[in-house]
């Protein structure tokens, strides 16, 4: 065996809190090869952040390396001094972090920025550190270098932040790269360009990478090898094939098993979300950590003692940490059976939209000139039924959260109708709205943790809403609490705490049942998943649907992930600069023809699974500036099928198919639907 | 940039004509009230308004203000009663002795706060930290006089090293710098103790940012994370209030000049005031008001010279 180029040898990390020190890392050993991707994924709180900066020596003030040895290079980090740390910090290991425009020094040139690395590591001069720098921003396809150096980092989207931070990371040539969550937050289109970028440059640079993640599709288009942790354990670790093809422990077969995919749809195949959720570690108990909320726990041997992470038999490199790893069934992903709910069936629309346009004009100030107004909708005519899902999706900038605002009365239209059950509301903000429309139409936003009131209980949230849409006496108040708490299946004890003392699943819980307050006939929610943890996931979802089944109500679905989508939608938008690209049921749009920028979302799409092929297409440029609307085509400027002057000129015609399809594009669907079959496969 | 520059005087005219107004308003709103200050409480009323209408306060008062406002933008503040002298030259003599006092304050403001600021705050709840923030809080909480006083106690009282007034007469063997140092002092250290818990928190703020993680991990020694990309960031906040401090070593260190008997500009409104000197109390309100507006652009200034981000 050679020599491992990072090596954890039984690694504790502990915290100091108040309440005395807490395991964040309880007992971890890995190996990473030179030139090898490790892949870390698990839930948040698993400790896969910790390991990465455990590696860098990052932890604070409150973390230390209780035990264990970490070895880089054959050296011992949890003891280098401070002088030799800071030469292999950025030298030989460096980091890309989550979020690149929080990462990047906003009052510094990001060219400044880059130049750093190379004078103090290499004693470059500015001249050389800056030649080095133009070439590394070439390498990770910045067009432009030149401009780029003087630019600040503001002054660049999300995805050409994230490719400074790379090339900032790999300007040194390092040995060891550190992704963590690097596209977490981008648009999926930009998080494709972003991890093809990975591929490539960790060919050409032979750079060693630890990729955390907890999105099980982008781990497999990066990496080697995939670890999964657990509440600050390596549960399972192997191949990536192996991995995804016969998972051996039951929190990875869990994790599988919610995760949403582009195959999957909520009457043929639902997610099942893992039960329970994730304790805290202070009360760990002996045994597995996961037993508590395992399918296949066996007491009397799964909580008597330490589970090692052992080989499996006949599969060389893959390793589980389950007394039953190899007595479990063999796995394949479940399909349940379906749920009694009726298929959709077109019925009269309930919430419809009529060349609805949003224009923003800005204040003007005192002194200041008029400046161009922002369309962000434009003539965008939508339908959705009575116990249907209507999914809006596109990446960010496209118009759907102004649309959610519009609907939900945050914000007026400007032009054309809306109509909720035979009512005009477009023109209605949500003060020029009686109790009986108010009623009718609720949200669920995405963040549950800034919607809720951190002072009040969770009752008087709920009740809250009761009353006001409701209206009534205080005591029946109570009892209403206690009835929608069990409907979005909470206990009614949950009625006395306050929003710090619940997990985000059960945040975002009580945000639903506050929206069911008023028996509402829609409900607009906009990226209500979106922050949450795979399993958790898979459990809103879940609830979701099944509150629609149960309620009838009308469920808008605001997303940017296709696979959430193509599992809980009945009809689906695909929206582009304010404008609706693609419209109709969902198995129209996620088949050919696609609208190419459909077909583009799709691509971008990570797949969970290693084998995946097909032909990608990667967007280039970013979406332009709502003020700067192309006269033609919207997407024409990164449409990979455009097909001359007139998709920049004129405006793209409705072309009407099956079904109540509608695809907004120059190119007839009978030529697209032959451009793609030749890469869609089966 | 000469948008904002007449953006910025438009608002300075626009400020300045409001409080004039109100300021000339509130003391000459009733026309018999401006005769009976002038005269006193012995004159009778035939008195008062002879000199009432002598001097044309019995016409309307919008009339009298533009008159008023005529004769400023000619130059003419008017006659100070209290100090038997024209306004224009009485303000000048106290802004300008006001004004050696604060710059000396604010040189030593600015580079002592933010070297305590940022070293208290480069490392949070460290010794340093606390020794600092201690300091800092005990020094904004003690009242400036009985700074000045157990100041003057010390070096003038106990240890006879400095002189116990500062009138800037050359007088009685003290120089005037050695008359300066005990206000100066005062001022510096009442001061900074506020400036300085400003800059720290902003500082601790900015070392939780994921931007200095990212300059820690590039390897870069602990100075240059401080220096390059931890200060600029953490004074962007702080700027403005320190620019603001501009505005209380002006107008607001009435206290310590009445402390030292410094012949300060502050002093100078007090005694206005109580003597009803209306020409002075005016014209001290326009200088005060208008060194307020631009110490508020200068602060707009700096904030756009700092951050990149609100520069487009």
């Amino acid at each position: 065996m050679t020599d491992a180029l990072l090596e954890l040898q039984d690694v504790a990390i502990t915290y100091a809190t108040r309440g005395g020190e807490v395991e964040a890392i309880r007992r971890l050993s890995l190996r990473l090869e030179p030139d090898e991707a490790l892949g870390l994924v698990g839930e948040s709180g698993c400790g896969k952040s910790t390991v990465a900066l455990s590696i860098v020596r990052y932890l604070g003030r409150t973390g230390r390396i209780a035990r264990g040895r970490i070895l880089f290079e054959g050296r011992d980090l949890a003891t280098v001094g401070d002088a030799e740390l800071r030469a292999l910090r950025g030298r030989r290991i460096a980091m890309v972090y989550q979020d690149p425009m929080a990462s990047l020094n906003p009052v510094m040139t990001v060219g400044r920025q880059l130049m750093e690395v190379p004078m103090i590591h290499d004693g470059a001069g500015a001249d050389a550190a800056r030649r080095r720098a133009l070439a590394m921003l070439g390498e990770v396809k910045l067009s432009d270098p030149e401009a780029v150096m003087d630019r600040y980092p503001h002054q660049l989207s999300g995805g050409q932040q994230q490719r400074i931070v790379i090339a900032m990371a790999l300007i040194a040539e390092p040995a060891l790269l550190i992704m963590d969550e690097p596209t977490t937050g981008l648009d999926v289109t930009v998080e494709a360009a972003v991890l093809d970028l990975v591929r490539e440059l960790r060919r050409r640079h032979r750079s060693a990478i630890v990729f955390i993640s907890h999105n099980l599709g982008t781990v497999a288009r990066v990496c080697d090898r995939i670890g999964v942790m657990y509440r600050g354990e390596l549960v399972e670790d192997g191949p990536v094939r192996r991995i995804f093809s016969d998972p051996r422990h039951p929190y990875t077969r869990g994790l599988l098993d919610c995760l949403p995919t582009l195959g999957r749809d909520k009457r043929h195949a639902p997610l099942v979300p893992i039960p329970g959720h994730l304790e805290s570690s202070s009360s760990r108990p002996s045994g597995c950590g996961f037993a508590a909320r395992c399918v296949h726990v066996e007491p009397a041997r799964c909580t008597v003692g330490p589970i090692p992470l052992a080989p499996i038999d006949g599969d060389a490199g893959h390793r589980a940490a389950c007394v039953r790893a190899a007595e479990l069934p063999v796995w394949s992903r479940r399909r349940a059976e379906a749920p009694a709910a009726g298929a959709a069936v077109a019925s009269t629309a309930l919430v419809a939209t009529e060349h609805l346009g949003k224009l923003y004009r800005p204040r003007r100030g005192l002194f200041g000139r008029r400046r161009p107004g922002v369309r962000a909708l434009s003539d965008v005519d939508l339908a959705a039924g009575r116990r249907q899902t209507l999914a809006i999706v596109g990446e960010s900038g496209c118009g759907k959260s102004t649309l959610a605002k519009v609907l939900a009365g945050i914000e007026v239209a400007s032009e054309g109708r809306v109509s909720l059950d035979g009512v005009e509301i477009g023109g209605l903000g949500i003060d020029a709205r009686d109790r009986r429309l108010k009623r009718k139409l609720q949200m669920v936003f995405q963040n549950p943790d800034s919607t809720l009131n951190p002072s009040h209980t969770v009752g008087y949230a709920i009740g809250r809403a009761l009353r006001r849409l409701r209206g009534g006496a205080p005591a029946d108040a109570a009892a209403g609490v206690a009835r929608l708490l069990e409907v979005v299946k909470l206990s009614p004890a949950m009625a006395g705490r306050r929003p710090r003392q619940l997990s985000g699943g059960e945040k975002q819980r009580v945000a639903i049942a506050r929206a069911l307050a008023g028996d509402p006939d829609v409900i607009v929610a906009d990226e209500p998943v979106s922050a949450l943890d795979v399993s958790v996931q898979a459990a809103i979802v879940n609830l979701l649907a099944e509150l629609q089944a149960a309620r009838g109500t009308t469920l808008i679905f605001i997303s940017h992930d296709l696979a959430v989508v193509r599992y809980l939608a009945d009809h689906v938008a695909v929206m582009y600069l304010g404008a609706v690209a693609e419209f109709g049921p969902v198995e129209r749009v996620f088949a050919p023809p696609w609208h190419p920028y459909t077909e583009a979302l799709l691509s971008a799409v990570p797949v969970p699974d290693p084998d995946a092929v097909g032909g990608r297409i990667v967007l280039e440029g970013a979406v332009p500036r709502a003020t700067e609307r192309p006269r033609g085509c919207p997407f024409a400027t990164r449409c990979p099928r455009k097909v001359g002057a007139v998709c920049d000129d004129t405006p793209p015609p409705v072309q009407r198919l099956a079904d109540g399809h509608r695809l907004v594009c120059h190119i007839p669907a009978a030529e697209l639907q032959r451009l793609q079959r030749m890469i869609a496969g089966p | 940039m000469a948008r904002f520059a007449a953006k910025h005087c438009a608002f300075l005219l626009l400020t300045l004509s409001v409080v004039s107004f109100l300021v000339f308003a509130l003391n000459e709103f009733s026309p018999g009230a401006v005769a009976r200050k002038e005269l006193g409480a012995y004159a009778t009323q035939e008195q008062v308004e002879l000199l009432t209408r002598q001097l044309g306060l019995d016409r309307p008062l919008l009339v009298r203000y533009a008159d008023y406002v005529g004769k400023v933008a000619r130059g003419d503040l008017g006659y100070s009663a209290r100090f038997k002298a024209p306004v224009t030259g009485v303000i000048w003599k106290h802004l300008r002795n006001t004004g050696l006092l604060a710059a000396l304050a604010f040189a030593c403001i600015v580079p002592f706060s933010m070297l305590l600021g940022i070293a208290a705050g480069m490392r949070e709840s460290s010794r340093l930290d606390r020794a600092i923030l201690i300091f800092s809080t005990v020094m904004a909480s003690i009242p400036e006089f009985a700074l000045g006083v157990f100041l003057a106690s010390v070096f003038v009282v106990w240890l006879g090293w400095l002189p116990g007034t500062a009138t800037l007469v050359a007088g009685g063997g003290w120089s005037v710098g050695a008359q300066l140092v005990l206000p100066v002092a005062v001022v510096v250290l009442f001061d900074s103790g506020y400036v300085i818990s400003m800059i720290r928190a902003s500082m601790v703020e900015v070392m939780q940012r994921p931007y200095i993680r990212t300059a820690v991990l590039k390897g870069l020694p602990f100075r240059a994370v401080i220096l390059r990309h931890a200060v600029r960031n953490a004074m962007i906040t702080p700027i403005t209030v320190i620019l603001l401090q501009i505005n209380y070593l002006v107008a607001g260190v009435v206290v310590v000049e009445t402390v030292f008997a410094y012949p300060g500009f502050g002093r100078m409104m007090l005694e206005a005031a109580l003597f009803k000197d209306i020409a002075l109390v005016e014209a001290g309100a326009l200088v005060a008001v208008s060194l307020a507006v631009v110490t508020n652009i200068l602060g707009d200034a700096a904030y756009m010279l700092l951050d990149p981000r609100i520069r487009a």
